[in-house]
């Protein structure tokens, strides 16, 4: 596990080169309105938002005025520990108990569904031996199918797969089904990437989950929006309507190998209560980890 | 959240006029609210940080302080200065003058590229231009195949060469053949890339240099947060980009990002991409992107649909029905199909100041496209004597029109009654009295 949060402190230092210059090391030691405020500005840049960060900002302030934390590095530490507080607990893991497990993946257009499979697909078989089905349900998008095929096999993952604009609930039961009779035990579904506010897309997607839930009681037994690190505000919005139609159980954040620093994440897991479970950090099949706040909230604010 | 920043300035600003005069701290509390409002939209810190204090001098200046209802005053302010910060005037492509145009697009993962690309080629090809395409993304699995397939539902050609050569000497024989064959556009899909891939932004130079654009488009997501004044930057100095293609504005994202770009690199948005079908891609409009910032709706673009679908005579006998309340379902019907040919409701309604509260309500009650399409099998169920005259319609006519439209007759009995009060609504309307649109929704 070292290895891999080197590679994410790693990734994550390219972004924080730009907050360092916010926040340089003497910030936190004279704590003036001037230094609040560069707080403040760095945490909006990362795209925290400006509640979230106002939040955040307001309980740190509190302490050190009460005087529970005193010191430059108690206070940066405080701040991390805050930080990590808002972003969700640490043990929020993708549960795979049941057999077949099956976790839908979902989200806007071009935020990384179908890469994302990919790599979770060559996870679980690679690295924790499991038998993966991917249910190319993205039977909208030109080419998805493909896509999903050649990643299916880089991983060694198998594929069900249905017709360009057949319908994606009867795709996924058939994953499910295959699964079933054949003894794996993970189903990915991939599915169409759409804009939250196409509320007859929206409606489908929960007429998938039913479907699912048809064929297999229980299932999905994951709901993963997969949201882009450079996503600003909006992030939020686009958790909430999705989670009103599929009850998403986390979130996928990806891109964090560019400069976004991904902060939409703590105002969706600070607001909606929808942990964090995965990061992307590349375009390699290994690039895909867990999720740990601390480490992502130390490397939002830069050593 | 911030639904209407007007309303919001208004309230911040209400207690002014009864003092008769703005002080310098009504102002900053206005500007706290922009500045908020400007944050979540996702337009990046520092340059809402020089915005705000740009508009409070200009708030402070004369005439803005005593004038009748300052809020507004701002308001119109905060967009005038949002929409000449967002380029003024929309501009056009560079055409080449001979020899295909050749167009370069160039953006991040996920933007959107391979989609505009074909989206583009449509628009162009609506103007009477032949355009062809040419698939340089060998990395991303199936994006050659994706192109293919939208290329060929824009009518355009596709050159391809599958994704075991150089991008750019694919690029490069792409602009041979289209020269051979007289295309007059030849629009090259890139790669995704991040701005800080030194191995991939030098791959998107070499086209560049190779095949000489006449434009280079970075497509951008319209969803990006305060990266994007980050990502713009690395592409302008790498490849000097003329202008944005703003994708996903469809969605409810503010687009803050267009107006981070365009300030930072000076560079204007020239198209926006509005929907999932192919011919959804409009010129972009700053001023209406600027009142979009700020949550004012977009009176301009809903005025300019709705003369594309209906003609002025039409318009005046409708105006002289409604303020007679003559206004029959017969005419109900016909303007609702016409609403209808203007895009996706939610799409027409998110264009109106004031619907955003409208739009959530209707949400809830779930009144998507299929109600209108029950309304439209109710009204079509009727004899043209009860469309003209709904009074008509009593207890067996109901059951008859339930049965013909394949509804209820609770369904039938409340469309006949709200259509008495949406016609009382509109003869007020039209009046020159502005009922709460809330309202009007219900109504409807």
């Amino acid at each position: 596990m070292a290895t891999s949060w080197r590679r994410l402190r790693e990734t994550l230092s390219k972004s924080r080169r730009a907050l360092q210059a916010e926040l340089s090391s003497s910030l936190f030691e004279q704590l003036d309105d001037e230094a609040w405020e560069r707080l403040e500005e760095a945490l909006i840049l990362a795209d925290v938002g400006a509640r979230t960060t106002a939040d955040v900002v307001r309980r740190l302030e509190a302490e050190v005025d009460a005087g529970s934390v005193r010191g430059a590095d108690a206070v940066r530490e405080r701040l991390v520990e805050l930080l990590a507080e808002v972003a969700g607990p640490d043990d929020a893991r993708i549960d795979l108990s049941s057999r077949p497990a099956v976790v839908m993946v979902v989200g806007v257009n071009g935020t990384g569904k179908t890469t994302t499979i990919g790599k979770l697909a060559w996870h679980l078989r690679d690295e924790l031996g499991l038998s993966v089905i991917v249910a190319a349900a993205d039977t909208y998008r030109a080419a998805a199918i493909e896509q999903l095929e050649a990643w299916a096999e880089r991983a060694g993952a198998e594929i069900v797969r249905g017709s360009p604009g057949g319908d994606p609930g009867a795709v996924l039961f058939d994953a499910i089904a295959a699964a079933q009779s054949r003894g794996a035990d993970v189903v990915l579904a991939d599915t169409a990437g759409r804009l939250h506010t196409h509320t007859n897309l929206m409606e489908e997607l929960a007429k998938v989950r039913r479907v699912a839930a048809k064929r297999l009681e229980g299932a999905p037994h994951e709901s993963l929006i997969v949201i882009d690190a450079t996503t600003g505000q909006n992030g939020l919005r686009q958790a909430q309507v999705f989670a009103e139609a599929v009850d998403l159980t986390g979130v996928v954040l990806t891109k964090l190998d560019g400069t976004a620093k991904g902060g939409i994440a703590l105002a969706i897991a600070s607001e909606l209560g929808l942990p964090v479970k995965l990061i992307g950090i590349g375009e390699g099949l290994e690039d895909l980890r867990p999720f740990d706040a601390r480490e992502f909230a130390t490397a939002l604010l830069g050593e | 959240m911030f639904d209407q920043l007007s309303d919001r300035l208004q309230e911040t600003l209400s207690g002014v006029r009864s003092r008769g005069k703005l002080t310098e701290s009504d102002v900053d509390r206005a500007m706290r609210e922009i500045r908020l409002a400007l944050l979540e939209a996702d337009v990046n810190f520092k340059v809402v940080k020089q915005f705000t204090s740009q508009v409070k001098e200009r708030c402070l200046g004369a005439g803005v302080l005593d004038s009748l209802n300052p809020g507004q005053q701002v308001v119109k302010i905060v967009n005038e200065e949002l929409a000449a910060l967002m380029g003024g005037a929309s501009r056009d492509l560079a055409l080449a003058s001979s020899g295909p145009t050749v167009i370069l697009m160039a953006g991040l993962q996920g933007s959107g590229k391979t989609t505009a690309c074909a989206k583009l080629a449509k628009h162009l090809a609506k103007d009477g231009k032949r355009v062809a395409l040419v698939a340089c993304d060998t990395q991303r699995p199936a994006a050659v195949e994706q192109l293919v397939t939208v290329g060929k539902r824009a009518g355009a050609k596709v050159y391809e060469q599958g994704t075991e050569r150089d991008p750019v000497e694919i690029a490069e024989w792409a602009l041979g053949q289209a020269r051979a064959a007289g295309e007059d556009v030849l629009i090259v899909d890139t790669a995704g890339r991040l701005h800080i891939d030194e191995e991939l932004m030098e791959e998107l130079a070499a086209i560049r240099k190779r095949t000489k654009p006449h434009d280079i488009l970075l497509v951008l997501d319209a969803m990006t947060g305060q990266d994007a004044v980050n990502v713009a930057e690395a592409f302008a100095e790498r490849v000097e980009f003329d202008g944005v293609l703003l994708t996903k504005l469809d969605g409810d994202a503010r687009g803050g990002a267009a107006l981070s770009v365009k300030a930072v690199t000076g560079k204007p948005i020239l198209y926006a991409s509005v929907g999932e079908k192919l011919d959804e891609l409009e010129r972009f409009h700053p001023e209406r992107m600027a009142s979009r910032i700020l949550g004012m709706g977009d009176m301009l673009s809903l005025i300019e649909k709705a003369e594309e679908v209906s003609d002025l005579e039409q318009a005046e006998e409708l105006e002289r029905k409604i303020r007679r309340r003559q206004f029959t379902l017969e005419d109900f019907l016909q303007q609702m199909r016409q609403v209808r040919r203007m895009g996706p409701l939610s799409n027409v309604l998110g264009l109106m100041p004031g619907m955003g509260k409208a739009m959530k309500q209707m949400r809830q009650v779930n009144m998507d496209e299929r109600e209108l399409d029950r309304v439209e099998a109710i009204i079509l169920s009727m004899t043209p004597e009860e469309r003209a005259r709904p009074d008509l319609i009593d207890g067996s006519r109901r059951k008859r029109i339930a049965r013909g439209s394949g509804t209820t007759v609770q369904a039938v009995n409340q469309l006949v009654k709200q259509f008495g009060q949406m016609r009382k609504l509109m003869a007020q309307l039209a009046k020159g009295k502005m009922p709460d649109p809330q309202q009007l929704m219900r109504g409807m």
